[in-house]
Order: C-alpha cells, then structure tokens, then sequence
C-alpha cells in the first residue's frame, strides 16, 4: 500500500478526513516553496500536494495562477519540484504531486515516474490528463510503483466515474463545483451527490477539491468525503502576506484551523 | 496512438481524435461531458439534410459564398507563376472564418445552449463570432488579452456595437494563449448553458476535425474553381497558418490530389534564429496545449513561450493537430515567413491589384513568391498556383501604414 493509502487508514481509524494542502512548488523560491510546506504540515496538514507551475493553469482560478506565475518568473525548474518534493517528503508527510500534462511528457514520462518515485513522491493528480490520454503514465506509474489520481466531475457520466476511478490508484479527485480552483463562500451542493455516485463504483477513498477555504467547509466536506483538499486559500496566506513571516504566520494558523475541520466531520 | 501515419487523410482523425500521433483530448474531466455531446451533435448535423441546407444558405445568402477566384494577372507577371487568388476576403466580416462561425452557432442553437463564448487575438474571430450571435439572438462574450484590446481598439468597437460583452484578460501574456485559458476557464464554469466556439481548427476533439468541416468548402470550390478556369488542378496551393483554419480550409479537398503540393507558411516574425517568431512547426516541437496534441513554442520544461509576428492573427504559439499531422506525414510542406516579407508581399498585391490582404494573407502570397521559381525550374513551365487570400487588410491598416511609415504625425 502507498504511503497516501497508509494516511487514509490511520485516519479513518481516527473517525475523521485526511488534510490535503496544496501549494505550487517554487512560489514564492524554492526555499520559500519548502518552509511553507513544511510549516503546514508541522501545524496538522496530513498530505502535500505540491503543484509543478505551469505556463497555462486552466484549472486554476486567480489566485493559483498569479502564485505559478511568480514561480516561473522566479526561475524555477521542473527538476526543482523534484527537489521540493524530495525535501518535504523527509518531513515524513506523503507528498503528491499535482501537474498539468506538458511538462511531464517534455520530461520524459518514464524518467519522470523514475525520479518522482526516487524523490519519495507517491503519484500524480493529473487536472487535464483524461485515462483514455494516459497510455504511457498508466504504463510508468505500474513499473515505478506510483499513485495515479484523475479527477472526476459533477458532469461525469456514470459509466466515465467507473471507468476514471477504475485506473485511479490511492485515491479518486472529485471536483465539487463546475469550475476552476479558488476558495468560495459556500459549499458545493454537487460534491456529495458526486461522492455518493463513486461510492457506487469504487471502493478507493475520494478526495474533494475546489472551493474549500475555512475550518467550517473543511467539517462538511469531511462528513462525507474521505480527504479535504484546500489550495487556493492557504496560497492566499503567502501571497497576501506583507512579509514571510507574517506568510508562515497566517499559513500554520489556517492548516491548523482546517485540521480541527476534519477532525470534527459533520454528519 | 491507435492511428497510423500513413493512413489515408480522408480517414483523420480517428474517433478519440487522432491524427497519428497529435490531437486527441487534454481537458479537464469536467469538460468531457460537454465534448461528447458536441461531437454527438455536430456527427448528426452532419449527416442531416435540414442542418446542412440551413447552413449552405446561410453561406450562400449570409456570407456570400462561394467566394471567388481571382486570376491576378499583374501579381503572376510579377511573381512568374499564374497566381489564383481564392478571394475569402469578400465573405461577410472579410475573412474566411465566418464559415466557422455560422456552422458552430446552428450546432450552439441544435445544442439548446444560449450562450456563446469565443477568444480572440486581433478580433477577427471575436468580431465573427459577435456576428453570428447577433444574427442567431445569443449572448455572446469574448475574452481578448487586454494588450490585443489595445491594439485592436477598433474591432473591440465592433464586437461591443454588435452586442458582444469584450473581457480583456489580464492574466500570463494577455494575449492570445491567455484569451484562450480565460474562455476555457469559463466553458468548466458555464458548460450547461455555454458553447465555446473555438476560432480554428485547434484544441480538444471533436474541435479540430469540426472546424476543418466547417471551413473546407474553401477548398471544395477552389479545386472546381480551378479547373473550370484552367481545365487542370494546380500545381500548388499556398495558406498561411497561425492555429490553421484557413490552411485546412483549402488544402483539405485538394489532400488526396497527390500531384498538388500543398504549402502553408507559418509566421516567421523577425527570424526563426531569433526565437522571436510565431511558427510552432518548424520552429517548435511536439507537445500538448490547449486541450490537444501538437507543436508548440515551449522551452525544455514544457513552459508555453510566447511567440511574436507582426500579423495578431498568426501570433499564436500552437498550430491545429491536423498540420502537424500533414507535416511529419510529408503530405504539407510548410515554411516560415519573417515579418519584412510578409509585409513586402502585403505592398506588392496592394500595387499591382488594387488589392489590399490581411497582413496574415500576406504571408501566403509571399510564400507564393519563394515558390514560384523553384515550381517553374522544376515543372519546366510557368505553375499554377491557388493562393487562399483569407481575410482583408482593412483591420490591419494601422499596422501597415506604421509599418511603411506612411502614417501622417498625429
């Protein structure tokens, strides 16, 4: 079992939801990029998901684009993100990776698969990787031994979440909403009837993703999702910040009150 | 890929899009729904005499099509090849991509959808979709990079007196690419009641092989065109291609025609060597963008790198799967042109027809010119070459006449 299958069991063993915190790699540097990852998971965020920047995020609303955008402008490289992973993942918190398709298959799939799996990464969330598209990652995941997590959608046919969460592996990404990341003032009324729908079709743990910024969503998401993923509002922490403290500050109280979130899941 | 390279053209792409190994579909699980039921739709229209007579009068009636083509005597003296200009530039909105439009807004109707969505770069496509919304009575918004907005006041003036909402888009570049990822951004968000109604033949399945079918009775006409003119087919047939669509246009008829040589030229800006160029085929490599499978401008991270030509209609870091197909099958050849030959083919067909070509066309007619006399020292006679002159230059006035320098102090 992955290290990310490990997470889900301790925590459902503990009756709440795995914490997946989000942040691209390099933003603001890649020093930076590291203590905050760090910092949330020293304050109770369970899994990292750190997210490789990319030129065109069209998954992504505002607030994530302007971070990758930072991060390009930085300079930073994919084999940083590696290094980033690397470091994060000697924390001792499961660090997945979230990337658009291009800079992967730029990479090389197979070489990347090698050195994620080296780096102690345990997969892939891939936002506009379709399985019918993933020919040559289902194939690297296998020989490297990697998670494989494709999202479904509220607009998903039945037959497409069976078939999307049969080539998942660790877990399945539900997106709540219609729409692109970022942090919104109500909760999705389509999230649970799209994680009812996989229950149907799958027995992995679902994720659920878009949307979810305060402690409170974190609690109804928990209720009937098996993992809280939040982006975009820890993001905000750092790039609202006036400085990098003040970033580390804001960044540990909200991983801290999305962990109290979880751990008390509304039913 | 489940497709051979060497297939037969008319058998592309295959049903999940392929052609060989570019196309297919890199979207957000969100949008597949939304693909399907487009590809269901436009696979029936297709097929349905009502949809396909209401769109043939509505190019006939609406868009004044079939377009003609134009003998040029005076290029051809110039140039020395006899040049056929197939005249898209007269169609309603000047240009060749009120084909697309009107065949994607009767399928956003047959949708039951009431909201369009388009990018654009110059405002062509923003302006024709405008148009079409105008005329079938849907919303329309159009999201434009905020420096294209700039550039382009004028036609950011026409889509809004034609009812269309303008978004600029403040995000990366703010041009093109970006118009492109904010109306993609939009579709995830609106896709129940929203068509996106992309402007070439690019991006995810079913948009490439629909819009090709859309535009190509460019080429249909051309071909009959040309040998009711000249009682042959041509030796070549020359398009500019920044995402394709026009390129596709006349080049898809005349595909299983292996004796006419099909060129498109790409937009060279100041030079391929300097990088500062728009021509993602011979200057770019293999990647995915913008939902698809293609060659793109990218540094070795697989980041999009902005491209640069003096023709906003070209300036697009892409290409449609299908020319990267017809590239590495060998069928296409295609060429860069630089920006001062685009530009000196522009003031030729100005001076010796009365003519005045988009600034894109003018990269096709100044790849006519490269052309010419390689065709005549190969054939032993002076070629025929059909020459898709897909929009007018009236937009590009500003640009041009700056260009020239002709332009009285303000």
């Amino acid at each position: 079992m992955s290290r990310i299958g490990v997470a889900f069991d301790k925590a459902r063993a503990d009756g709440r939801a795995v914490l997946v915190g989000c942040m691209p790699a390099g933003f603001p540097t890649v020093e930076d990029s590291i203590a905050a990852m760090t910092a949330m998971v020293e304050a109770g965020v369970d899994v990292i998901e750190v997210e490789i920047p990319y030129s065109d995020p069209v998954m992504d609303g505002p607030v994530i684009q302007k971070a990758s955008d930072i991060a390009l402008a930085g300079g930073v490289r994919t084999a940083d993100t590696l290094r980033i992973i690397e470091a994060v993942a000697a924390t001792g918190a499961p660090v997945v990776t979230m990337t658009y398709w291009n800079p992967i298959e730029q990479y090389g799939v197979d070489a990347f698969a090698r050195d994620l799996a080296a780096a102690g990464g345990t997969g892939l969330i891939t936002p506009d990787l379709i399985p019918e598209e993933a020919g040559e990652w289902l194939a690297a995941s296998e020989a490297h031994g990697l998670d494989r997590t494709f999202l479904v959608s509220p607009s998903s046919t039945d037959a497409r979440l069976k078939m999307t969460a049969g080539h998942c592996r660790g877990f399945v990404y539900a997106t709540a909403i219609m729409g692109v990341t970022g942090a919104r003032a109500q909760t999705s009324e389509a999230a649970p009837v799209l994680v009812s729908r996989l229950r149907e079709v799958t027995d992995l743990p679902v994720g659920v993703g878009l949307g979810v910024g305060t402690g409170a969503q974190a609690a109804t998401v928990a209720g009937y999702a098996d993992a809280v993923i939040v982006g975009s509002a820890l993001v905000r922490c750092v790039l609202d910040a006036p400085d990098r403290a003040a970033g580390l500050t804001a960044l540990r109280a909200l991983s801290a009150e999305l962990a109290e979130g979880v751990r008390n899941p509304a039913r | 890929m489940s497709t051979d390279a060497a297939a037969p053209a008319g058998r592309l792409p295959d049903a999940a899009g392929h052609f060989g190994r570019f196309g297919g579909r890199f979207v957000p699980e969100a949008l597949v729904a939304a693909l399907d039921e487009l590809d269901a739709a436009y696979r029936k229209a297709m097929t349905d005499e009502t949809f396909l007579a209401e769109f043939d009068a509505l190019l006939r009636d609406y868009a004044g099509t079939p377009s003609l083509l134009y003998e040029a005597r005076r290029l051809s003296a110039e140039i020395g090849a006899r040049v056929l200009l197939k005249r898209e530039d007269l169609n309603h909105t000047g240009a060749h991509k009120v084909r697309n439009v009107l065949g994607q807004a009767l399928l956003t109707k047959r949708m039951g959808k009431q909201r369009v969505i388009a990018e654009t770069g110059a405002g062509q496509h923003g302006v024709a979709t405008a148009t079409a919304a105008a005329l079938f009575d849907l919303e329309c918004v159009v999201y434009m990079g905020e420096v294209d907005t700039e550039r382009q006041a004028l036609n950011v003036a026409r889509m809004r007196m034609l009812g269309a909402t303008v978004v600029p888009v403040t995000t990366g570049s703010r041009t093109l690419k970006d118009a492109m990822n904010e109306a993609m951004r939009d579709w995830v968000a609106n896709v129940d009641t929203t068509h996106y109604l992309i402007g070439t033949a690019a991006g995810p399945h079913p948009f490439p092989e629909m819009v090709r079918d859309f535009v190509r009775g460019i080429g249909v006409e051309a071909r009959q065109q040309c040998l009711d003119l000249t009682g042959a087919l041509p030796d070549a047939v020359a398009a500019c291609v920044g995402g394709g669509s026009n390129a596709l246009g006349i080049f898809h008829a005349f595909v299983p025609d292996a004796g006419v040589r099909l060129y498109g030229f790409e937009a060279g800006g100041e030079g391929v060597a300097t990088g500062r160029h728009a021509a993602s085929i011979t200057g770019g490599s293999a990647g995915v963008l913008h939902g698809t499978r293609t060659y793109v401008l990218q540094n070795e991270d697989g980041q999009t790198v902005e491209s640069h030509s003096i023709s906003a209609g070209l300036d697009y870091p892409g290409v449609g799967p299908e020319h990267a197909w017809l590239h590495d099958s060998g069928r296409a050849t295609y060429q860069p042109v630089d920006d001062d030959e685009a530009m000196a083919a522009f003031e030729l067909l100005c001076r010796t027809e009365g003519i005045i070509p988009a600034i894109e066309s003018s990269h096709a007619l100044a790849g006519a010119r490269r052309i010419a006399p390689q065709l005549a020292a190969e054939l032993g006679r002076e070629p025929v070459i059909v020459v898709n002159l897909s929009g007018r230059g009236d937009k590009d006035v500003h640009t041009a006449g700056g260009y020239f320098g002709i332009l009285d102090k303000e």
